[in-house]
């Protein structure tokens, strides 16, 4: 079964563009959190990582803060 | 151990250029970089690329990463180098994953942000500070922030956060800020900016988030109640692993017309070298120089 991904971002930040753009190529499903306009998804980060930096994954409950390619890798299997 | 024709280091625009026109030129080469884009990934709209009347920093970045993976190039992405050293006629790159010997190499590291050095910077470091407003400041609707420096960088993130945070503050340690005029005016316009000249931060403090930054004012110290510390005091050449090539006093490699550093077969480019004006065509100039050089260098010489 296909594992559910979150990704934490905001529009402007390099990395979250490049984290969001390596799952499309990769046919990975995710759900994008826009957390410059949603407080209660910054709140969510917040209190899953304890920080503020962008981006963050959330794949199947497991947390990946920043766009690391090899972790993300590793946890979907690619 | 195969040994390369060339190694760049660095892929933002300097390095990415110096690739195209190594491939073109047959070199065998491998491109080693933390990331790809460089700083101009991080760059917000980009008005001043001939070419691109507009376009943002990462599609341009994309865009130039696009262009290098046309030919195939060996990337090793991620791989931070630690070492370049002469060694006869080779030069030995040691990097955290693997070390490498090449005939020559082009150093396109660039800069990265510089820190304050103060106490708590380390610790709230992506837990209210950050070093990028374009990516971050979103992050601080409805908050008070401060802003670290007098250059145009530290306007450029105040005025962004004018329109998202509650109160502006920009900390500046000089007598009046830098930067353009007309980033100034925009500033001075702004309803919810306090501008604190010769003052300097102490300290960033907090629990688990940001909540308060020590700032000393012509000898006064006191408190700023602030949820966000952008730090914008500028840049620093990427540097630490080249110390036998010669700098100058900001620290940026020397280099001559021919992007030539003071050790034979060690080429540089971009951002981290002496050239005056740093921009992101220059940086991309300057890549296709020095590859071009290291062509001449390698065809006139007999290893």
């Amino acid at each position: 079964m296909a594992k559910s991904v979150k990704v934490y971002s905001t529009s402007t930040c390099p990395w979250c563009i490049r984290a969001k753009q390596f799952l499309k190529e990769n046919n990975i499903e995710f759900q994008n959190l826009d957390v410059s306009g949603d407080q209660l998804a910054a709140d969510e980060m917040m209190a899953k990582t304890g920080q503020m930096g962008v981006p963050v994954l959330d794949i199947d409950g497991e947390i990946i803060i920043g766009f690391d390619k090899e972790k993300i890798k590793q946890l979907l299997g690619l | 151990m195969p040994i390369y024709d060339l190694i760049i280091i660095g892929a933002g625009p300097a390095g990415i250029t110096a690739s195209v026109y190594a491939a073109r030129k047959k070199l065998d080469f491998l491109v080693i970089s933390l990331d790809i884009g460089g700083q101009a990934a991080w760059s917000g709209d980009i008005e001043n690329y001939t070419g691109y009347q507009f376009i943002t920093g990462p599609e341009l970045a994309l865009k130039f990463e696009e262009h290098m993976r046309r030919y195939d190039t060996a990337l090793r992405e991620g791989e931070e180098v630690l070492e370049v050293k002469k060694s006869g006629e080779i030069i030995l790159v040691k990097t955290n994953k693997a070390d490498y010997q090449s005939r020559s190499v082009i150093i396109a590291s660039g800069k990265k942000s510089k820190e304050l050095g103060v106490t708590g910077e380390k610790e709230f470091k992506h837990r209210g500070l950050t070093y990028c407003a374009t990516c971050d400041g979103p992050l601080f609707t409805g908050r008070d922030v401060a802003v670290i420096g007098g250059g145009n960088s530290a306007l450029d993130a105040a005025l962004q956060l004018t329109k998202i945070a509650k109160q502006v503050y920009i900390i500046n340690n000089t007598v009046e800020l830098g930067g353009d005029a007309i980033m100034r005016q925009k500033l001075q316009a702004a309803s919810n900016v306090v501008i604190l000249n010769n003052s300097k931060v102490i300290s960033v403090l907090g629990d688990k988030f940001v909540s308060s930054i020590k700032i000393k004012s012509s000898d006064q110290e006191k408190e700023l109640t602030v949820q966000g510390v952008f730090v914008e005091i500028g840049l620093t050449p990427n540097v630490a692993f080249a110390k036998d090539v010669e700098k100058n006093q900001k620290n940026e490699i020397k280099i001559n017309l021919r992007n030539e550093s003071s050790i034979p077969g060690i080429f540089v480019a971009g951002d981290v070298t002496d050239v005056p004006e740093k921009q992101i065509i220059i940086a991309a100039g300057e890549g296709s120089k020095a590859a071009l050089s290291v062509f001449h260098y390698l065809s006139r010489k007999v290893f």
